[in-house]
């Protein structure tokens, strides 16, 4: 005991010195300052500099009218409205974005409802009734979680294409000898059900969780009391999914109203808008400040889901029962139409999630488009050599190798893997320092200011805040320099979009290492660092992988955030499926997709190794 | 009493802990005996673990100052905190803290490891204390092999090895079964006994508290009802709250009207009716009378009461009753003695066991 602090009950030195030294050394607040530093310069910052580039008249906007339609000269360089008057009123206001807009909010709208239906009606019947093989069903059907959204309008392109737009004819027209009609090949109403096939996995997800999680002595109560089985529906169950319900409304209507790649495969070719593809052409043809005005509203748009999220779902939230007694005795019984239902759900697969992959996979081996019988097939768009011939000499895919032989097509996988790999690998170690930090520091405003900034990334749309990026870091920017066309902008841009979801996983991680095991460590001397490598890390290793098996796999398939940014130089496998599918090179554009799915699909397997249950996990992320 | 004799192991000065608004522990000063086992008892939120952590070091108070060994550890006015690992504390968790993914040597050498002593030194010592937990044969497993007991030994060696001079627990017992309890209460008074080491329990427990502990310390919202021994808990209450705390089944409070006859002053209450001397209740024409369930006993003489349930529980019974009166009054009986609900006792109160209370304050008067 004579070694520790001073024998005489007199202190010497300043109280405020070390108050100071002990205040900057504890770690869970120096590494919040930090991160709270890194934040406000990789998102805050952006997203100020988003606003100031529209409302400036920047060198790239020479192209435009020096004065505008009031009058008002422009000077480069300096603030000017010419970007809000273009957008907002004037001429071109209609066409730029009020029918993007529109386009936006219905595509939004309809897809969100479909979805919603298709969603909780598999979900209540997987949970809820007597179906045969609900567990096979329940994973088919969270399929189109795993896998990106473009491949089903990849797919959807591939049967419906009519030659109107030119090109060689789909499926449809082969088999029938009928072009089908415009409004079913592209814009609004392929481009609501390819969206629809893909989100309804959100509330599929999050209701049967819901569902499951109902103590069904609740409804056994009611049922006891000689309420029937509808009144019991309406009265208890609903009620308890409510929360569920308006969650998936907005998880979905939020995620709806920045996707970008269906609507720009099944509405670009046909001039149809939303405000993401207007963002991206806008950007295209070098409206910069324009294109921010949009980002703008969508953010501002993603905001306002956001906020009611909060405003609705967490007053209610406390309502789901979790129990732990998920078992429910008495499954709804389908009588008859058991069989039936089976058989329509089982379609349902088939056609809607199995389907989409079968015909990209088949289409990867057709020699000419459009020509779906045997003697068409080919291994060339997978491993054919450079100039090879087709059966009737003609050259294929304008000469360029299958995608296992292509050198520039491994250049992209490379970018991609490479980028998947720094993106997660860094993602997944923020998000423990995050998950620390918030998760220790609670209760400190220094921790929920962290919180709530890790979270910001989560109300831009994927290609907004591509927007903001590439308006940020086109020039040199403080100690940073311009980073246009390099892979670090690329894994800056992919690094704080994760960033809320990395904070969430991180802390959820930490909160499950119990403040005890820490402080036990402590108490025998085990510095910060140490207790960190010997107690904190393995503790949380398993979330810690799973996250970053996440992290990976959502950067692999990753197109609307990094679709602006990206260069030839930088160029990753997404990009270069969107390129071959607006080049019309279907076969290379498929087969790359199929193969970005197939490294969703086996991430995914892995994740579950590693946490029972991978796949509810990530909604949201 | 000798204690004010006695080596001072650890001095708290008007300790204060808020969490925001909430005052946890508020300005309470303590001195802790060397060879003490102290019980900070109360109920949850009383600021007993509070307390302990920043005795710990591993809550950093709000205010205030503690010594242990006459060294300063703690002062808010010096913004002085030593470490907690140099404060030579050793601490049992209430969820034992132990580290899942080591096996239970690697849990109790870790200390030793971070100390950098040498190996075949940490393996004889990481031996020795597992035979001092009778658990010679279970180094290899993981805490998650092993009963509630087992891991709370090893919680106790993983103290026990880095050789603190004060053992501070937290509610560790509260995880185990009620007859592991037991055998875990008579371990603990072992290894005070043999240690010697100055012990801080923490416990809601009252007969936790009274089993183990040379000396209790009862809490209530952030604030120190009374320090004593347990039997001068259990016989003189500082206090209502005291009193109804350290009480299994609760104690009876009557309203006790005073009357004043020269020399004597008589207190009634419940219809019972004792005599004090005048000194005791002052001026007052009203106390608060309290009598324990167990300090009944049934006499011809006694006043009536009416048997409403009865709860036996084989070597003891309960029994509610009462006497017209609004309120129920329990009783502790023998198990032995023959009474039914229904039934109608006369009932007397064992020779002075009675607490006067005042109403306003709440202080013991007798």
């Amino acid at each position: 005991m004579s070694n520790i602090a001073l024998e005489n009950k007199e202190v010497k030195g300043s109280p405020f010195l070390r108050k100071l030294v002990r205040n900057l050394t504890m770690p869970q607040r120096i590494m919040a300052f930090l991160l709270i530093l890194l934040l406000i310069f990789f998102v805050i910052m952006p997203a100020i500099n988003l606003v100031y580039t529209s409302l400036t008249f920047s060198l790239s906007d020479r192209r435009l009218p020096q004065v505008t339609d009031r009058g008002i000269k422009v000077i480069p360089g300096e603030f000017t409205t010419v970007h809000l008057e273009r957008v907002f009123w004037s001429k071109l206001t209609n066409k730029m974005f009020l029918i993007p807009l529109v386009n936006s909010l219905m595509i939004t709208f309809g897809l969100t409802a479909l979805s919603m239906i298709i969603g909780s009606t598999l979900a209540w019947l997987v949970v809820r009734t007597n179906l045969p093989w609900k567990k096979g069903i329940a994973n088919f059907a969270s399929i189109p979680y795993i896998i990106p959204s473009w491949p089903i309008a990849l797919a959807w392109i591939s049967v419906f294409k009519n030659t109107k737009i030119g090109g060689s004819p789909g499926w449809f027209q082969y088999i029938f000898h009928v072009a089908p009609p415009d409004w079913i090949s592209y814009g609004i109403l392929p481009i609501i059900i390819c969206l629809s096939l893909h989100y309804y996995a959100f509330s599929f997800i999050t209701v049967s969780g819901a569902l499951a999680s109902i103590d069904s002595r609740l409804e056994e109560t009611a049922e006891l009391m000689g309420a029937s089985k509808a009144l019991v529906m309406r009265k208890i169950t609903l009620p308890l999914v409510l929360p569920a319900l308006l969650s998936a409304f907005i998880l979905t209507f939020s995620k709806g109203i920045g996707t970008f790649g269906t609507p720009a495969f099944l509405g670009l070719p046909v001039r149809f808008f939303t405000l993401s593809t207007q963002v991206y052409s806008n950007v295209k043809n070098n409206l910069a400040g324009d294109a921010y005005l949009l980002a703008i509203v969508m953010i501002i748009i993603s905001s306002l889901t956001i906020y009611m999220n909060v405003k609705v779902i967490g007053a209610r939230k406390s309502f789901v029962t979790i129990s732990g007694k998920g078992f429910r005795a008495n499954p709804v019984n389908l009588g008859k139409l058991k069989w039936v239902i089976f058989a329509l759900v089982i379609i349902f697969i088939l056609l809607f999630v199995i389907g989409p992959l079968y015909i990209l996979t088949w289409q990867t081996f057709m020699e000419r488009d459009g020509d779906y019988s045997l003697s068409n097939f080919t291994l060339h768009y997978w491993i054919g050599p450079d100039g090879a011939l087709g059966k009737a000499g003609q050259l294929l895919g304008e000469g360029q190798a299958g995608i296992l032989r292509n050198g520039d097509i491994w250049y992209a996988a490379w970018n991609s893997i490479r980028l998947a790999i720094t993106v997660s690998l860094l993602a997944a170690f923020l998000g423990i320092l995050l998950g620390y930090s918030i998760v220790r520091g609670r209760g400190t405003k220094l921790a929920s200011t962290l919180d709530a900034l890790s979270f910001a990334p989560y109300v831009f749309p994927g290609i907004a805040f591509g927007a903001v990026y590439l308006s940020m870091f086109a020039k040199p920017f403080g100690p940073i320099p311009a980073l246009y066309g390099t892979f670090s902008l690329l894994v800056l841009v992919s690094l704080a979009k994760r960033m809320p979801f990395s904070s969430r996983t991180g802390t959820a991680a930490m909160l499950q290492v119990h403040k005890e095991l820490e402080e036990a460590g402590e108490l025998v001397g085990a510095g910060f660092f140490k207790r960190f490598v010997k107690i904190i890390y393995p503790l949380t290793k398993s979330g810690f992988i799973a996250g970053l098996l996440l992290s990976f796999i959502t950067t692999m398939r990753e197109l609307s955030l990094i679709v602006l940014i990206v260069t030839p130089k930088t160029k990753v496998l997404t990009t270069m499926i969107f390129r071959y599918a607006e080049g019309g090179y279907h076969q290379y554009g498929d087969a790359i997709t199929m193969f970005v799915v197939m490294i969703s699909l086996i991430g995914t397997l892995l994740i579950r190794k590693y946490q029972g249950t991978g796949l509810a996990k990530g909604i949201g992320g | 009493m000798s204690e004010e004799k006695r080596k001072v192991k650890i001095k708290i000065e008007k300790l204060r802990k808020a969490f925001g608004d909430v005052v946890a522990v508020n300005d309470i000063d303590l001195d802790i005996y060397e060879g003490d086992f102290l019980t900070l008892l109360g109920p949850s939120g009383c600021g007993k673990t509070t307390t302990l952590r920043a005795i710990s070091g591993l809550e950093e108070a709000t205010d205030g100052k503690i010594y242990i060994n006459d060294n300063l550890v703690f002062s808010r006015q010096d913004e002085l905190i030593v470490a907690p690992s140099k404060r030579n504390v050793g601490l049992i968790f209430q969820s034992y803290a132990l580290w899942p993914h080591m096996t239970v040597e690697a849990n109790i050498a870790f200390g030793l490891k971070i100390k950098k002593l040498p190996k075949d030194e940490i393996d004889k010592r990481v031996k020795a204390i597992l035979a001092d937990v009778h658990l010679e044969d279970y180094g290899k497993r993981y805490p998650s092999e092993l009963s509630g007991g087992q891991q709370q030994r090893v919680a106790i060696a993983r103290m026990l090895i880095n050789r603190p001079q004060i053992f501070l627990m937290d509610e560790p017992l509260s995880n185990l079964d009620a007859r592991l309890r037991i055998e875990m209460r008579s371990e603990l008074i072992q290894l005070h006994t043999r240690t010697g080491a100055t012990t801080i329990y923490v416990t809601h427990d009252q007969e936790e508290a009274m089993t183990l502990s040379t000396r209790i310390c009862v809490m209530n919202e952030g604030v120190i009802r009374q320090i004593a021994s347990p039997e001068e808990i259990y016989n003189k209450p500082a206090d209502m709250f005291v009193a109804g705390f350290i009480s299994n089944p609760q104690m009876n409070f009557f309203k006790g009207i005073v009357e004043h006859k020269g020399d004597k002053s008589v207190i009634k209450a419940g219809g019972f009716s004792v005599e004090v001397p005048n000194e005791i209740v002052g001026d007052r024409n009203e106390v608060v009378f309290a009598v324990r369930p167990e300090d009944f006993v049934i006499d011809p003489k006694g006043t009536l009461y009416n048997i409403k349930t009865r709860l036996p529980a084989g070597s003891f019974q309960i029994a509610m009753a009462n006497n017209g009166d609004e309120k129920d009054i329990a009783l502790l009986f023998d198990g032995e003695i023959n009474i039914t609900a229904g039934e109608e006792l006369k009932l007397v109160i064992k020779k002075s066991k009675f607490h006067l209370f005042d109403k306003d304050s709440e202080k013991r008067l007798n």
